[in-house]
């Protein structure tokens, strides 16, 4: 089933970009390339974009500029029905008028195939739906709508999958299932994937490569763990789980490693980890995210190894969540620093109150332009 | 109290039975008097069991004659009013125009106006455009009162239509006709067929402004109304019961199918 590496799958978006009628512009002129047979997301808060850009590859959105091809083929003004990928809609959007059968067959049968069955009956098993081909949708549970959804648009065998918040519906435990599960047949089917979510847990666990998106904008496009390792912008560092940033000025150079002055201590930052400036009084934010840092008490402050970054603070509150302990620590340069401590030997010292030493290795640390909001990514979060 | 407890654990069935009994019991009444051979012109009284009446339906002059055409303006009437009315509610539903929101509350006008203002209204406009009344000056009021409810019942389900079954339709590679006549329409069906079924009632049992718009043609209701006045022939009686039995006929069919098919499907 696998497809013949020939860059067909290959989805190329020049200058595209989306303004309604209305003079909303929900897409900014975007270039993006998703590479022939990878598991590909746009992730995003609601409103970023994310969902118009899916719409106007699938064609059900017309592109305000720009150019969207298929490996060579250049789709832009082409019909949704005269294109060769397949959509899985956040809602499902199964025909309830017809039986899970007749929904899968859909395409085929429009296509002007006159023998389905034994395609349909491939598929269904596939998404282990074989049991339920004459039920109607409304007789099967969300998780199997689900997979009656993707059943209907892979058995097309499109060239490249859009999928829309495809698991926006489920229960979190299903969710995850189901992530594994779309993973498990993207690998086996070898089809380009494009998965559009608001989830950035369900976009590092699935996808090769993320794009996040940002008012229209892509603001960071990678692997999952160099945009969780190494955010460019502060959207990428809130909205991607938990940062802790600091404001801090660039004191020397040293080396490979920048210096930086921050609340009266000295902290160090590889320069390649710098997306913003690096001259000599630049200010800059520097990140840590808040499981790369260790605590020490106060007491314990010489044991802390040399070369290592550290801030002084006192535990302001602290919550036991099982795996970890999440501790919120105020400090000089920064009011609310998070630090997450896996429960291995915890210290009985280290409860509110307490005077510790922050400490993390400056390998964990990056930094990033201070002209950005700092805040911004954080309410999205929240409100995904 | 046994008996209480058994009352108390019947109490809907009963209920529900002696409702049913309320609602049955005119057809009754009706079936069992077109049986009767009454004595003078009025079938109001009881007096022996005959199947004459069933045996010579149209004995009575005229009476088949606006039999007919009550059933062939009814049918008339549903198409016109199925085929516009379905027309209307895509349109409110679906696109944004101007007026549309005058449109939308004088739709529903025909239903909230007393039949008998808008009967005389009619006549008026027809007998000023000069229009002879008849078969087609009946024929345009019933198409305008079923409008509303046609438009009514396509409405609403339209409106619950998510816009994405159409966008998936596209989306696998249906044309924009082929996504009307497989997804569109079919999912639209139940609304149009409610609102085609309550036309051809509404047009086949109208009175008033069928009276006030048909000059001298008569329609079937016309013609009950006027004999009610000389004599009732017991014939009425079984044209009454005929359609009775045919609309009981018809929903223990359309229950049967929609059962084999749900049986098929399990």
């Amino acid at each position: 089933m696998k497809t013949t590496p020939d860059n067909s799958g290959d989805v190329r978006l020049s200058g595209i970009s989306k303004t309604y009628d209305n003079g909303f512009t929900a897409v900014q002129p975007l270039d993006l390339t998703v590479p022939e047979g990878s598991f590909f997301a746009l992730l995003g808060a609601s409103g970023c974009g994310k969902t118009t850009t899916l719409r106007m590859i699938a064609g059900l959105e017309d592109p305000s500029s720009g150019t969207v091809c298929l490996g060579d083929q250049d789709v832009t003004h082409l019909p949704p029905y005269k294109r060769p990928v397949n959509t899985v809609f956040q809602s499902y959007a199964l025909f309830p008028h017809l039986d899970i059968f007749e929904n899968v067959a859909f395409g085929l049968r429009r296509r002007g195939l006159k023998s389905v069955k034994k395609q349909v009956e491939e598929m269904l098993d596939l998404v282990q739906l074989g049991e339920q081909a004459r039920k109607k949708p409304h007789q099967l549970s969300g998780g199997q709508q689900q997979r009656v959804a993707v059943a209907r648009a892979l058995i097309n065998h499109p060239r490249v999958l859009l999928l829309d918040e495809p698991l926006g519906a489920l229960d979190l435990k299903l969710r995850r299932q189901m992530q594994l599960e779309l993973k498990r047949i993207q690998t086996e089917v070898g089809i380009t994937f494009v998965h559009v979510t608001h989830d950035q847990e369900e976009a590092m666990t699935m996808a090769d490569t993320v794009a996040v998106m940002n008012a229209g904008r892509v603001e960071q496009l990678g692997s999952p763990s160099a945009l969780y390792e190494n955010p460019n912008t502060t959207f990428v560092a809130n909205f991607l789980g938990t940062s802790n940033l600091i404001e801090a000025e660039v004191d020397t150079k040293n080396g490979d490693d920048l210096v930086l002055r921050a609340g009266g201590g000295k902290l160090v930052l590889p320069q390649a980890r710098c997306s913003g400036p690096t001259t000599a009084g630049a200010k800059v934010l520097v990140g840590v995210r808040p499981e790369k840092i260790a605590l020490t008490h106060a007491d314990d402050a010489g044991t802390v190894p040399e070369g290592r970054n550290r801030v002084t603070g006192k535990i302001a509150d602290a919550s036991f969540i099982g795996v970890s302990t999440q501790y919120v620590i105020d400090t000089p340069v920064c009011d609310e620093f998070e630090v997450y401590v896996q429960n291995v030997e915890r210290d009985g010292r280290l409860v509110p109150g307490a005077d510790v030493v922050l400490h993390w290795s400056p390998a964990h640390t990056f930094g990033l332009d201070a002209a950005q909001d700092i805040g911004a990514g954080t309410e999205e979060e929240a409100a995904a | 109290m046994p008996f209480l407890t058994w009352l108390k654990r019947r109490l809907v069935v009963i209920a529900g039975l002696i409702t049913l009994a309320y609602l049955l019991l005119p057809n009754v009444i009706v079936t069992v008097f077109s049986f009767n051979k009454p004595k003078g012109r009025f079938n109001y009284e009881w007096q022996q069991f005959s199947t004459d009446a069933w045996q010579d339906p149209c004995g009575v002059a005229d009476m088949c004659g606006s039999l007919s055409l009550s059933l062939q303006i009814a049918v008339w009437a549903t198409l016109g009013a199925t085929l516009l009315g379905t027309m209307i509610a895509f349109a409110l539903v679906r696109y944004r125009f101007r007026a549309r929101g005058a449109v939308n509350s004088l739709i529903f006008l025909p239903m909230a106006m007393p039949e008998v203002v808008m009967a005389a209204s009619l006549l008026t406009l027809f007998l000023n455009m000069g229009a002879p009344l008849g078969f087609w000056t009946i024929l345009i009021a019933h198409i305008m009162f079923c409008l509303s409810f046609v438009v009514t019942a396509v409405k609403a389900r339209v409106m619950s239509m998510d816009p994405r079954l159409e966008e998936a339709a596209r989306d696998l590679y249906a044309g924009p006709v082929q996504t009307f006549l497989r997804v569109t329409l079919p999912i639209a069906a139940p609304g149009i067929a409610a609102g085609a079924l309550l036309s051809f009632a509404l047009s086949f049992d109208d009175f008033i402004i069928t009276n006030f718009n048909a000059g001298s043609t008569v329609t079937f209701p016309m013609f009950v109304w006027g004999s009610a006045q000389r004599g009732t022939p017991v014939q009425i009686n079984v044209i009454g019961t005929a359609m009775f039995l045919l609309a009981v006929l018809f929903v223990l069919a359309s229950m049967l199918i929609t059962n084999r098919r749900n049986r098929q499907k399990a």
